[in-house]
């Protein structure tokens, strides 16, 4: 067992949701109790969906046990498929139902619907959400197109390739519930219209079985979100030859090596449209207003795609350190544990948030990029937070476009990422003059003063000996106490481990200075 | 599910309509629906019921479903440490290779390491623990023998196939009544079951005071050292509508139920409160001195919003059990038009003398069949429909206005001086709607 208070994935069944919620003209079957349509919520408030998710619980109850739950399944396919009428039905179990074995799957398959029923095994005490949604859009692509590749010819034949035809791409990956999706897709469609690329078809994020159907049309995939996508992406390169591109552009330099590979799978020279469109981030990185992003202290925890990608940005688009990168997605923690041996890290890869407060709290950055679980955290903590990734709330699926990929998503990623940032000259200014009464390190930023005060966490939890054979005189404690609170712990520990490592037992004034000379910052 | 209706009327077997003896309830026909539900499980009453008991922690031995369940449900807006968690079962906890009894023991440890102050310990069992046959009750025991009294173990079902919504809080407190203290008091005492507002509860102590009404104490209370004692002289009232089981176990333990109809609006917290005068002997003109200013506030206070729901008609989905006295209030005290009454199951016990309050033409449906009664919504057209929260964005997009029945149970809306702002809650989207231009 597994000692849980929040989660950072719901389980499977909910990926397969997403899936279904996603696309067009197929419903859900779950076998499933009644506690299990909280899940609908999901998607109405949290996205602000403005219809029910297609998907119909059994909703069985202990007198069912008794009898038979199996009955209960097949008569929910025909009223399900009767009422709603879908093109294809997916059929899976929840949790609990996974226990009873009543196999909805194998009911369905027998039922003789007039449409494709496809069977979900959803695993939901060993696996989780996203990999609930890869294998339910894998089994759902598959079992679409298995058949043509066995009618499918030589693609190399034929007339099409005798006449000049725009090359053809799928944007595999985006869902419902995803991070940003629906407007990521808005950009990357454009970014790859205006190097020449066609977008074939979209999935699964109002995808239609029949759009499914057309996937081999397309020359190449791109894979938008491993963490859904790439299981599929890989069947059908092995399939139907389709090979697919595996950058994720978000951030500048990410977006232009995305544009690479593309064109390369393309045959399409794309360096000329980089040389001439970009992104603002790279200018407003450079001017000088943002000397004061130099070096910050930047904790980042997200799934994987949007960790690695705000590992790649932080460090070379705004110059920041990271200090910490982690991830809840096992399934790819391979990817972010490369990307965090480059910064000579070790990843954290963990769905407990306990252990990731812990990291917080322990690194005390003064910026965190996470999750709605690192907002609350950071919250706690006081300290700046944006974030870049699911699990998100309902504000994080904003009205206006806001995409994250491409070049229109680097420079929003500028602004979101900043925006909780003490402004430069403020900073100096709190640093100088600390002790007025109003304008304090207490006081939140000027232009988030609505936003309530910053430092809302406990003095001592911050000022808190790390060491408890070490005393402090009291003149180096009242100085310490002039240091700006968002460094003040790691200006503590850093002279603590100074004195340590000097074999003192005591800190006066000076030794808070030699300390600060020793680590110069 | 109808076992807390058929626990004590073994005249009423479990899917049948039920049999009634009240002239109300017989003129008021009673659609049974057994199709699919949209309703929240009973582990989603600990959301509130943690923050009620502060000393006490919740344990759902479940799945990752029961975790997210819970997070979604609160919005995970109240994301101060929570007094609750869940120990996921996992492969190897199904297939024997871990010992369930091993794991539980070692995660409560975990728990208590991280805080020490907690004096109840509810083992929270759910859908797939109680499928795998899970005995946490078992379990109880051995912690209560482990732990020797420092913490005390319960255990409850707040499971899916068990309990809807509100059950799990019945749920829980009947595994509290089970350990209360006895009393020998010859003198009378009251028990006020149901988890209110603090200041709502404090309201009400404050009334019963100034009408000498000694001795009462709540359930829940807010730490094991005023949960209440109860005996031969106990009287419970109820605050809440879904309180069947508790109710049960505090009668067996000799408690007396006072019946009343639930304080909601003016006249519910009236004639709840008289209920009690009854019992108590208080003289009339002393109960009419005690409620005269509170009443007259409560009834200015509806004022404001009852031009704004006079005429306006409502359906309630079934969700919290909270709907038949809810919609006493927005029938007899704002003047709604009532469509249809949907409530999980009928408790005739609990709700009778709110029965004979509705008006007989109301429609009442006991069960779902979720997309049979959404359709029943669009052709009945209800200026407003109480739902859950799955269902409210649906129903606002075909142009239906809703209220979130949850939010019934994170605000205070029980006694006098909250009659005014449970009208409101109603109110507000009517408001709303009128306000806006496109």
């Amino acid at each position: 067992m597994q000692l849980t208070v929040w989660t950072y994935e719901g389980p499977p069944h909910v990926g397969a949701m997403r899936v279904a919620t996603s696309l067009k003209d197929v419903h859900f079957l779950l076998h499933a109790p009644q506690g299990d349509t909280y899940a609908d919520l999901l998607f109405t408030m949290i996205e602000r969906q403005n219809k029910r998710p297609p998907v119909t619980y059994t909703t069985f109850q202990a007198r069912d046990l008794g009898s038979d739950t199996a009955k209960l399944v097949t008569d929910a396919i025909q009223k399900t498929y009767q009422r709603f009428k879908p093109d294809v039905m997916l059929v899976g179990d929840s949790c609990t139902a996974e226990l009873l074995q009543d196999q909805p799957g194998t009911l369905a398959e027998g039922a003789g619907l007039p449409v494709p029923v496809v069977p979900l095994e959803l695993s939901a005490y060993s696996r989780k959400e996203n990999w609930g949604a890869s294998e339910t859009f894998y089994h759902l692509v598959r079992a679409l197109l298995i058949h043509q590749k066995e009618q499918s010819g030589d693609k190399e034949e034929g007339i099409d390739k005798l006449e000049f035809k725009k090359p053809k791409a799928n944007l595999l990956g985006p869902s419902v519930l995803g991070f940003r999706c629906r407007d990521d897709v808005v950009e990357v469609t454009s970014l790859l219209r205006a190097i020449g690329v066609e977008v074939n078809v979209i999935a699964p994020l109002n995808a239609s079985p029949e759009d499914l159907l057309r996937i081999p049309e397309a020359d190449f995939n791109i894979c938008l979100y491993p963490e859904i996508a790439a299981t599929t992406c890989a069947w059908l390169e092995r399939t139907f030859k389709q090979p697919y591109v595996k950058t994720i552009p978000i951030g500048v330099g990410a977006t232009a090596d995305f544009l690479r590979e593309v064109g390369q799978l393309a045959g399409i020279d794309v360096e000329e449209y980089i040389q001439n469109n970009s992104s603002r981030l790279p200018w407003y990185s450079k001017s000088v207003d943002s000397t004061y992003l130099t070096g910050k202290r930047v904790f980042i925890f997200a799934d994987a795609t949007h960790a690695t990608a705000a590992a790649r940005i932080a460090k070379f688009e705004l110059g920041f350190d990271v200090v910490g990168i982690g991830s809840y997605s096992r399934e790819q923690a391979r990817d972010v544990r490369k990307v965090a041996k480059e910064l000579s890290l070790d990843a954290l890869i963990t769905d407990d948030h306990l252990e990731v407060e812990k990291a917080i709290s322990e690194l005390r950055p003064e910026l965190v990029l996470g999750t709605q679980m690192e907002r609350h955290i950071a919250k706690r903590l006081g300290v700046a937070c944006a974030v870049i990734s699911t699990p998100a709330h309902v504000q994080d699926y904003p009205a206006r476009y806001s995409p994250q990929m491409g070049f229109e998503g680097a420079n929003v990623i500028f602004d979101s990422w900043v925006h909780p940032l003490m402004m430069g000259l403020e900073e100096h200014l709190l640093g100088m003059f600390r002790e007025d009464f109003e304008f304090n390190d207490s006081a939140a930023p000027s232009h988030l003063a609505a936003e309530g005060t910053l430092s809302n966490q406990p003095e001592e939890d911050i000022a808190k000996n790390t060491n408890q054979e070490i005393v402090w005189d009291l003149e180096a404690e009242r100085e310490l106490r002039k240091i700006p609170f968002f460094v003040r712990g790691k200006a503590r520990r850093n002279t603590e481990k100074f004195a340590l490592d000097s074999g003192l037992d005591s800190i006066s004034l000076d030794t808070l200075y030699e300390a600060k000379a020793h680590f110069s910052r | 599910m109808n076992t807390a209706a058929t626990a004590f009327n073994p005249a009423c077997p479990d899917n049948t309509s039920i049999k009634v003896d009240s002239p109300t309830l017989t003129e008021i026909p009673v659609r049974q629906e057994r199709g699919e539900r949209a309703v929240f499980c009973g582990l989603t009453s600990i959301i509130w019921l943690h923050r009620k008991i502060q000393d006490a922690f919740f344990l759902v031995v479940g799945s990752r479903t029961c975790a997210h369940l819970i997070q979604s449900a609160a919005g995970v807006m109240i994301f101060a440490e929570p007094r609750f968690a869940t120990a996921v079962l996992e492969d190897k906890d199904l297939a024997g290779i871990a010992d369930c009894n091993d794991e539980i023991d070692r995660v409560v440890e975990r728990v208590l390491q991280r805080r020490p102050n907690i004096k109840t310990f509810f083992l929270v069992s759910s859908c797939p623990s109680e499928v795998i046959k899970l005995d946490l009750g078992n379990s109880a025991q051995r912690l209560n023998k482990i732990y020797q009294g420092r913490v005390r173990f319960a255990d409850y079902s707040g499971s899916g196939i068990e309990t809807t919504f509100t059950q799990g809080e019945d749920n829980c407190l009947k595994s509290l009544v089970e350990e209360l203290p006895n009393t020998e008091s010859k003198e009378k005492n009251l028990i006020i079951a149901g988890t209110i507002a603090d200041v709502v509860e404090d309201q009400f102590k404050r009334i019963f005071e100034q009408l000498g009404v000694e001795n009462v104490s709540f359930l829940p209370a807010r730490n094991e050292e005023q949960m209440p004692k109860v005996g031969d002289n106990t009287y419970v009232l109820l605050a809440q509508p879904y309180l069947g089981e508790t109710t049960r176990s505090l009668l067996k333990r000799g408690a007396k139920l006072i019946q009343a109809p639930f304080p909601f609006g003016a006249e519910g917290t009236l004639e709840w409160l008289r209920s009690v005068a009854k019992v108590w002997d208080i003289p009339e003109d002393k109960f009419e001195s005690v409620i005269s200013i509170p009443l007259a506030r409560a009834r200015r206070a509806l004022t404001h919003y009852q031009d704004k729901l006079a005429g306006k008609s409502i359906t309630f989905l079934p969700d919290s059990q909270l709907e038949i006295p809810l919609a006493r209030f927005l029938s007899r005290e704002c003047e709604m038009k009532l469509k249809e009454v949907g409530v999980p199951f009928f408790d005739r016990q609990i709700i009778e003398a709110e029965m004979n309050l509705l008006p007989a033409d109301v429609t009442l449906t006991e069960g779902q069949s979720l997309d049979d009664q959404l359709d029943r919504v669009r052709e009945d057209k209800p200026d407003l429909t109480v739902c859950g929260l799955g269902i409210a964005n649906p129903l606002e997009a075909e142009d239906l206005r809703t209220k979130w029945s949850i939010e019934l149970m994170f605000t205070p809306i029980q006694g006098f001086d909250q009659a005014g702002d449970l009208a409101e809650l109603f109110a507000r989207p009517l408001i709303r709607e009128s306000r806006l231009e496109c």
